[in-house]
């Protein structure tokens, strides 16, 4: 405070009595409530450090007395939305997989659950659109081009066990022989069969070749793709003469398929989802547009 | 304009008015707070106090009453005029029916509601603060109460001063119940704009209606006592933004009132009923300051605090009539009229005030505005459809080359009853449309719903839409037993050769 003598009107607002230069500051004081309210604030903030997580120390901060905890409400809320859903996922366990789709309820509740079960674990290899990588060997889910069959078994089986997966023994399983590099087939064999298989397929190709391919084919691949080329579900064989090609169609692309083979691998998922879930990731990619 | 921080001291009588001095460097520091004096607004007649009562009774009664009108909009409709429903994502009101996705309405009202505040308030200033604020209204209601209870001003100052005794205590529990049970209705009433109110007023005295309910309750009950009651002129002085706000509004055109103190100075006393020469028309007999609800003496000029109810025009008009000079010592007036009164020229009419480029051009925005909402109201569709194309991936390639695209088609149905929608796409366009889990090209909508469709656009190999890059298509959605029908346009992506 300074001590400079202040003349003032009696009239006039009183001053606080500090003087800086001359300048001087009016006492327009707040309402007293509002100096309670003030006075309100920082008692409840005393309290408040008291009774809940407040001040830091080394690892972590101060319980405070009445033990809340974030990480605590979280689980219990997790554990609640898990209670709540109990019921219909136990109704979808139990559930008939074929006639889920009539159930609007259920089905509602499973395409949301497994849109949530595939945006965590399959989009990864399949994309967050379920349309795979095309050329890559990870295949679309929303055509109507399935490996190992497109119903609705078919996918939870796959979804379960995964695809040449060495941990689940009840996995699908097949391997194609490496025509080329195991030497079963030779050169101008393999250039055959691959004119064979682009004229069937619809694209260019050289007519003579793929003429004599025809015999080729018949011998070496018609037993597990079919004479039609339609492959066969039960050993994962893809349909050779249709548009879709999960190693890329083109004359390098195909011979490579033949001359190597290709062993596509899928993880099985029995062992990290729970059986609802994968039923419901199941019920979701089969009403992505390709399920059968 | 705004001569002090602080309002002058609301004392009792003009001696108290003036502010204590003490010493710079008195041994004891300045208070840090400043209490809270008391107002006992005397009561008043004349025009304004008349309008005000009618505009409290018809604010209120809006305010009561509108939740229980009733307006029938079918079987699965609620029956209630104006309904909030927070539950469904509604709002009714009266015809119209607003969904969330149509909440531009809402915020179209509120630009109305801002520039309406605008408007008024660069044409006849606070009039919203002196005559319409909740705030203003219910501080009114609580005086009358307090009148009726306690008596008028001079008993009412005599009963704050006087002990606890049995009088006092009866009238101050009486006073407060009554304003409780106002306080209580307030707050109660809220509620039903947001709930059938028939069902919730059963439900609220049977204790089943939703915790929510009774917090808000509880909450507005508490509000509207401490403020009407208690805290009152303080609202509007420390709590409110809007009379900071509004004086970016206003200027030298608009309506204010004012004290003509080159009419009524130098102020001074009766003498022998007779005003004493060289005496101005004011004979201070504190009428204005009595009836002032926030406390305050017009006769120091337009100030923060007043909130231009017109009450001091009312008391000081009675006064002029009593000693026969002429009405309107104290009122509304502009300041171009105080110059143009002060040089003895005839001040500008209301109207020429009130109509004058800034008032205009709030005005035509205001109205813009509101003819947008109308025209954008009856321009609705009565079928609501939008149609998102799926990007992930754009399109999908079935074994036999068939370029498949899918959209997100979401349909809203209105109306009170389950719709059928049959989609359709040109058939020119050579694009078969089919629909997820369905098979025929109709889906049906529940009364009042919302549905989402994955609907999938075929084009077979080889034709236009499969190897064009993009092609413009139109969806079309017809409405079951009607002639309902909108088009949706959206594209179709193809496999670019």
């Amino acid at each position: 405070m300074c001590a400079k003598k202040v003349t003032q009107k009696p009239t006039e607002v009183k001053t606080t009595g500090h003087s800086w230069d001359g300048i001087e500051e009016y006492d327009n004081p707040m309402p007293r409530w509002w100096v309670w309210v003030f006075y309100a604030t920082i008692v409840w903030g005393i309290g408040y450090t008291i009774a809940y997580p407040a001040w830091p120390l080394i690892s972590g901060a101060t319980p405070g007395l009445l033990g809340a905890s974030t990480r605590a409400d979280v689980v219990a809320e997790i554990q609640r939305f898990d209670d709540a859903n109990g019921p219909i996922k136990a109704r979808l366990v139990q559930a008939d997989m074929t006639t889920v789709s009539q159930d609007a309820e259920l089905m509602s509740f499973a395409q949301n659950a497994g849109a949530a079960v595939f945006r965590t674990n399959c989009t990864t290899c399949h994309g967050s659109g379920a349309n795979g990588i095309a050329g890559k060997g990870y295949p679309s889910l929303l055509d109507d081009d399935w490996l190992w069959g497109g119903d609705i078994e078919n996918i939870q089986t796959t979804i379960a066990h995964g695809i040449r997966n060495t941990t689940h023994p009840e996995a699908r399983w097949s391997q194609m022989p490496a025509f080329g590099a195991d030497g079963i087939l030779d050169r101008p064999q393999i250039a055959e069969v691959v004119e064979y298989v682009l004229m069937k397929s619809g694209q260019d190709h050289d007519a003579t070749l793929a003429a004599a391919g025809e015999t080729v084919y018949l011998d070496n691949c018609a037993a597990c793709h079919m004479e039609d080329g339609s492959g066969d579900i039960a050993q994962g064989a893809p349909n050779l003469f249709d548009a879709i090609w999960l190693y890329g169609g083109s004359r390098e692309a195909v011979t490579t398929s033949v001359v190597n083979a290709r062993f596509g691998v899928m993880p099985g998922w029995n062992d990290k989802l729970t059986e609802d879930e994968i039923r419901a990731v199941a019920l979701y990619v089969h009403s992505r547009g390709g399920g059968q | 304009m705004f001569s002090r921080a602080r309002p002058p001291s609301k004392a009792l009588n003009s001696k108290d008015r003036i502010f204590p001095v003490t010493t710079p460097n008195a041994a004891e520091p300045p208070s840090l707070y400043a209490a809270r004096e008391p107002i006992f607004p005397r009561r008043v007649y004349g025009k304004f106090r008349t309008l005000k009562w009618w505009l409290l009774a018809l604010m209120l009664g809006i305010y009561y009453i509108t939740p229980w009108i009733r307006w029938d909009r079918g079987p699965n409709l609620p029956d209630q005029a104006v309904l909030l429903d927070l539950a469904h994502r509604r709002f009714f009101f009266f015809m119209i029916e607003i969904w969330p996705h149509e909440f531009y309405f809402v915020a179209g009202l509120l630009v109305m509601a801002g520039l309406g505040l605008f408007l008024f308030t660069s044409a006849a200033g606070r009039v919203w603060c002196g005559y319409a604020c909740p705030q203003t209204v219910w501080t009114d209601l609580f005086i009358l109460v307090e009148r009726w209870i306690e008596g008028d001003r001079n008993a009412r100052i005599r009963l704050h001063r006087q002990n606890w005794n049995a009088e006092k205590i009866r009238k101050r529990a009486v006073k407060w119940t009554v304003w409780f049970l106002i306080a209580m209705a307030t707050g109660g009433a809220w509620v039903f704009y947001f709930t059938d109110a028939p069902t919730l007023l059963v439900d609220l005295f049977a204790g089943q209606a939703s915790p929510v309910a009774y917090l808000t309750i509880l909450i507005l009950t508490g509000t509207t006592f401490a403020f009407g009651g208690f805290a009152r002129e303080q609202i509007c002085i420390y709590a409110c933004p809007w009379p900071r706000i509004q004086a970016a509004m206003m200027d030298e055109d608009t309506l204010t009132i004012a004290y003509r103190d080159w009419r009524g100075e130098p102020r001074g006393k009766l003498h022998k009923n007779e005003i004493p020469a060289g005496q101005g028309d004011c004979i201070d007999c504190m009428a204005c300051v009595n009836v002032c609800p926030m406390g305050i003496d017009i006769r120091d000029g337009q100030q923060l605090a007043c909130i231009t109810c017109g009450l001091c025009i009312d008391a000081c008009n009675d006064t002029m009539d009593k000693i026969g000079r002429p009405r309107d010592l104290i009122g509304y007036l502009a300041l171009t009229d105080e110059t143009a009164e002060r040089a003895g020229v005839p001040p500008k009419s209301v109207w020429s005030h009130v109509f004058r480029p800034r008032t205009i051009l709030y005005t035509v925005l205001w109205s813009g505005v509101g003819i947008g909402l109308v025209v954008a109201l009856f321009l609705r569709s009565p079928i609501e459809v939008n149609v998102t194309p799926v990007r992930n991936p754009t399109f999908v390639t079935l074994s036999d080359g068939t370029i498949r695209n899918a959209y997100d088609v979401r349909l809203r149905n209105k109306q009170g009853s389950d719709t059928v929608f049959t989609l359709s796409v040109p058939f020119d366009s050579g694009l078969a449309l089919e629909l997820e889990g369905l098979s025929g090209p109709s889906v049906t909508v529940s009364a009042n719903q919302t549905l989402s469709q994955r609907v999938y656009l075929n084009a077979a190999p080889g034709t236009p839409a499969a190897t064009t890059d993009r092609s413009d298509i139109r969806m079309w959605f017809e409405e079951r037993g009607t002639t309902n029908r909108v088009h949706h346009d959206t594209v179709f992506n193809g496999k670019d050769q």
